[in-house]
């Protein structure tokens, strides 16, 4: 693999890759999603030695790929070039996969797809529902490449949006175009990355540096690791465009240390990205330099924070410091560091690629471009998706994710885990959009997406997000650590049904001083699961102060009364 | 390092730029209650008492003043409603842990805090760190530190370090708002200091 | 819940052990832990990583050990307990020879990991956090694992055990010995 000088050399070695590519060769795309493999190497060796037993060796190609989405309906795999999908495989499949579709080009029905509320088939990818009504923007790759080869990516198209951004624009004109994109934050915060860009950009210091943030804390949420895991070379280019723009020339990407296959397929599309000349000195001879260094989370909640994240990297324990001073001005060791999501970063190619005015036709007038959504809970259809934002959420729920299984009655939607709000079944049809969605008191988050059924007790889930931040709460605060302590003992003694008199306006005090005095967001947002089921669904709360019932038998009474 | 203008509760204060709201209030006479603040130690944000309403360009927020840097033209409350009813939580949340502490009892009085709000918590630390913090940042020997995270965090003596450092030393043990620091010495000397410092350390 | 004379074998385990990981107490060679702290290049804030390495070699992060660490890093041990006491990737206690991760994310909680979280526990004797006393088995209930499909499941060795009700359990823990 040699070094690549220019644009026009990086379009003569991509020309190069796609005509050496046999379109119509066979090939098995393996979704090795944890969703699907289950850490399990099985299902890979079956098809790898389907291969050898049928003599096929460079006649057909077995591919892991990242995770295809449909997570629910794994084992997936597709068959190349007819787009072939197939369901629910497992190991012993191989052979009849091998002898009915790759050699006699015939569909094996029982592996097919079937839309459990209609019965009908569907064989292709464009004619599932699940996928058909996405908008796959990022996703779209994951399927068709495999993530340790970036001539894969350069087939379709990779590291041209570098190149472009290195060597036809400015940084400011880079910056100036992911402004115009109101590109917003996919991590939580929603603030538009062009300003917090800007204002890395602004400060004066000689080092800065850009920071991806794979840390995916939020419980439900796992689609950050579905398209790293799928597609890292998409994240290290939004990543080096974005230390051009910014003016840095160190990038850390802050990762799990749990997934062997991401931190594998990571590292090497580094390796890789660095041996064609992407990653290091004088990137396609535009004079420009980048690194990147890899830090592994270690298993806290908090240390997804931004200061906290930034505290980790140096090597101290991860403890947030309040924002008073902006990382985008202070960060690591004090210089300014420009920390975004995976996600965040995901985008940055397709809007110098496409550019801005493209990327903001896309979704509704605040909110711009395609959000992931991962899917969990009580929904028929859990897995990975991604529409335009505007959605509405019932079509997100029903139409995409399949509805509520064992014909249940949704009752609330939540986003944001034990940080976020909820929303009653009332509100399906609100679309996915990141102010209207905070406005109701349920922003967006990470995009994790809960469903509840009629079964769920919302105090038991109040005090269930609140054991999840008491285990991650760093604790230096009084005001989230004490405050959480407190308010475990209330939701302990409610679901006991010895909720006592003043119980929940005890709550509403603890919720108001712990959103605004606690040192960082997960103290302050601490309150926001209760504020959101206060709001909505204040009567099962009363109802655990007033009889001696168990909270779930009573969140039933009280939701047949009102 | 030029002079910044703001104004606090009212009367126009000058500091210089990287001051603390908190140093700023001071140096103009103006009080704000702390427990977790040491002009020795570098400003923690850990207790949140000294939290402040700070108005700028319109908009309203609630920080600690003493980390919060002194810009041109912040208005700064040093009480108000929302203000006085946090500082009045804070010390309800941490008589819970220490309520005959002398700091806090006072404090309680003026914000009408009751100390029997909360059922009464089993450890006596506040965790306001100033042990910790004075022992790293003043004395540099780390002889006790924070363990654990979240609502089980606690201070430690490191026995190996304390053995050796803490009898002829003890400076932290002043600053100590509960005397939950001194126990968690005995107790530490009693239970895990190894066999020779017995008769090195303390001279018994 | 009864535990009847099935379970016994569960919670005897294998007294005689095995080489490597079951090495209780000796703490990890000098000459690794330097090799460990070079691999990151000595710097005081590559502390989380050697830490993590260790961690990942010996299942666990002996007294000593963490000494060594301290003085050849320059960073104070109190700095360090504070950082092994903070994230629970690390423990302080020697781990099992499997560690069972049952899943205690909102859509497994919603699922019914509970009821798999209480059968593990009565099954093997010990509650998250804890590692049976033949150190074959140590359990933690933590974060979200991000496959929320396969809930409410059961992570040993790598390996999901998922969509499990109760009555899996045991099945899926006896191939443990």
């Amino acid at each position: 693999m040699t070094r690549i000088h220019s644009a026009t050399e990086l379009e003569e070695v991509r020309k190069g890759i796609v005509s050496k590519k046999d379109p119509n060769k066979p090939c098995v795309a393996i979704c090795g999603g944890t969703g699907c493999l289950g850490g399990r190497e099985s299902l890979i060796h079956a098809f790898e030695e389907e291969v050898k037993k049928q003599s096929l060796e460079g006649k057909v190609d077995v591919r892991v790929t990242g995770c295809h989405g449909f997570c629910a309906q794994g084992p997936n795999i597709v068959i190349y070039p007819e787009e072939i999908c197939y369901v629910k495989v497992r190991p012993e499949d191989a052979s009849e996969i091998f002898s009915q579709t790759l050699i006699g080009k015939k569909v094996v029905d029982r592996l097919v797809y079937t839309d459990p509320n209609t019965g009908k088939k569907a064989v292709h990818q464009s004619e599932i529902p699940y996928y058909k009504k996405q908008t796959r923007n990022l996703l779209g790759a994951n399927p068709k490449i495999d993530p340790r080869s970036i001539d894969d990516y350069l087939a379709i198209g990779g590291y041209s949006s570098l190149a472009k951004a290195l060597l036809q624009m400015t940084p400011k004109q880079v910056l100036e175009e992911v402004k115009k994109a109101n590109l917003r934050g996919r991590g939580g915060g929603g603030f538009p990355a062009g300003l917090k860009w800007e204002t890395a950009r602004n400060a004066r210091a000689e080092l800065k540096y850009v920071i991806c943030n794979g840390h995916e804390g939020e419980p439900g949420a796992y689609m950050d690791r579905a398209i790293f895991q799928g597609n890292p070379h998409l994240i290290i280019e939004g990543l080096i465009i974005g230390g051009y723009a910014v003016g840095a020339q160190q990038g850390f990407i802050y990762t799990r240390h749990d997934m062997p296959r991401l931190r594998e397929n990571i590292d090497l599309a580094l390796k890789r990205s660095e041996e064609y000349g992407f990653v290091g000195k004088n990137i396609l001879e535009s004079g420009f330099d980048f690194q990147i260094e890899v830090h592994l989370d270690v298993g806290i909640f908090v240390s997804g924070e931004a200061s906290a994240l930034m505290r980790s990297i140096e090597g101290k324990a991860p403890e947030p410091r309040p924002k008073y001073t902006r990382t985008a001005v202070k960060g690591i060791w004090d210089r300014p560091s420009n920390l975004n999501n995976v996600e965040t970063w995901a985008n940055v190619p397709q809007i110098i690629d496409k550019g801005a005015d493209w990327y903001a036709g896309i979704g509704t007038e605040r909110s711009k471009g395609t959000k992931m959504i991962s899917l969990s809970g009580n929904i028929v259809n859990t897995g990975v998706v991604e529409v335009p934002f505007g959605t509405s959420l019932k079509e997100i729920v029903y139409d995409i994710g399949g509805g509520i299984p064992k014909g249940k009655k949704l009752k609330a939607v939540h986003f944001g885990a034990a940080m976020g709000g909820t929303l009653p079944a009332e509100l399906i049809d609100t679309p996915l959009d990141f102010d209207v969605l905070a406005k109701l008191g349920a922003a967006i988050g990470a995009g994790g997406l809960f469903v509840m059924d009629e079964d769920t007790s919302m105090v038991s889930m109040s005090k269930f997000f609140l054991d999840f931040l008491a285990n991650e709460s760093c604790g230096k605060c009084v005001p989230c650590r004490e405050g959480i302590r407190q308010m475990l003992r209330i939701f302990t003694r409610m679901s006991e049904g010895k909720g006592k008199e003043g119980d929940i306006e005890t709550l509403e005090e603890l919720c108001e001083v712990g959103s605004l005095a606690s040192l960082c967001a997960l103290g302050k947002t601490t309150s926001s699961p209760i504020r959101s089921a206060l709001r909505f669904f204040r009567n099962e709360y009363e109802a655990s102060i007033k009889s001696a019932e168990p909270t779930a038998e009573r969140s039933s009474a009280a939701n047949q009364e009102g | 390092m030029s002079d910044i203008l703001l104004t606090i509760d009212g009367k126009e204060v000058r500091a210089k730029e990287g001051t603390s709201v908190l140093g700023a209030a001071r140096s103009a006479g103006i009080l704000i209650p702390t427990l977790c603040h040491h002009e020795k130690l570098d400003p923690y944000g850990g207790c949140r008492l000294c939290t402040v309403e700070v108005e700028s360009r319109g908009r309203i927020n609630y920080v600690a003043s003493c980390l919060y840097p002194v810009e041109r033209n912040l208005l700064v409350r040093t009480r108000s409603e929302k203000v006085d009813r946090i500082r009045k939580v804070i010390l309800e949340l941490l008589l819970a842990h220490a309520p005959d502490s002398p700091q806090l009892m006072a404090l309680a009085e003026e914000y009408g805090a009751k100390a029997e709000r909360f059922d009464k918590e089993s450890s006596f630390c506040i965790l306001c760190g100033l042990c910790v913090r004075y022992c790293a940042e003043v004395k540099k020997k780390h002889a006790i530190a924070f363990v654990d995270q979240g609502p089980k965090r606690e201070i430690n003596f490191i026995p190996e370090i304390a053995s050796k450092e803490c009898w002829n030393c003890k400076e932290c043990f002043p600053l100590c708002p509960t005397s939950y620091l001194q126990a968690a010495y005995l107790l530490t000397e009693a239970l895990a200091f190894p066999r020779h410092a017995f008769t090195s350390a303390s001279g018994k | 819940m009864e535990t009847g004379e099935s379970c016994s074998h569960l919670r005897e385990g294998n007294r005689l052990g095995r080489s490597g990981r079951m090495e209780v107490g000796r703490a990890m060679d000098e000459s690794r832990i330097n090799e460990i702290v070079d691999k990151y290049g000595g710097k005081a804030n590559s502390v989380i990583m050697v830490l993590m390495d260790i961690q990942h070699e010996n299942h666990w992060l002996p007294r000593e050990v963490l000494e060594k660490v301290s003085h050849k890093l320059g960073v104070p041990l109190g700095e360090i307990l504070h950082i092994a006491t903070f994230y629970k990737t690390f423990s302080l206690k020697p781990q099992g020879r499997y560690e069972v991760h049952v899943c205690a994310g909102t859509s497994c909680h919603q699922r019914g990991s509970g009821k798999i979280l209480e059968k593990v526990q009565d099954l093997i004797g010990i509650s998250p956090g804890e590692t049976t006393s033949d150190l074959r088995f140590s359990l933690e209930n933590g974060s979200c694992l991000g496959c929320c499909t396969l809930g409410p499941e059961m992570v040993i060795d790598g390996v999901h055990h998922s969509n499990i009700t109760p009555d899996d359990v045991e099945d899926i823990l006896k191939n443990y010995t």
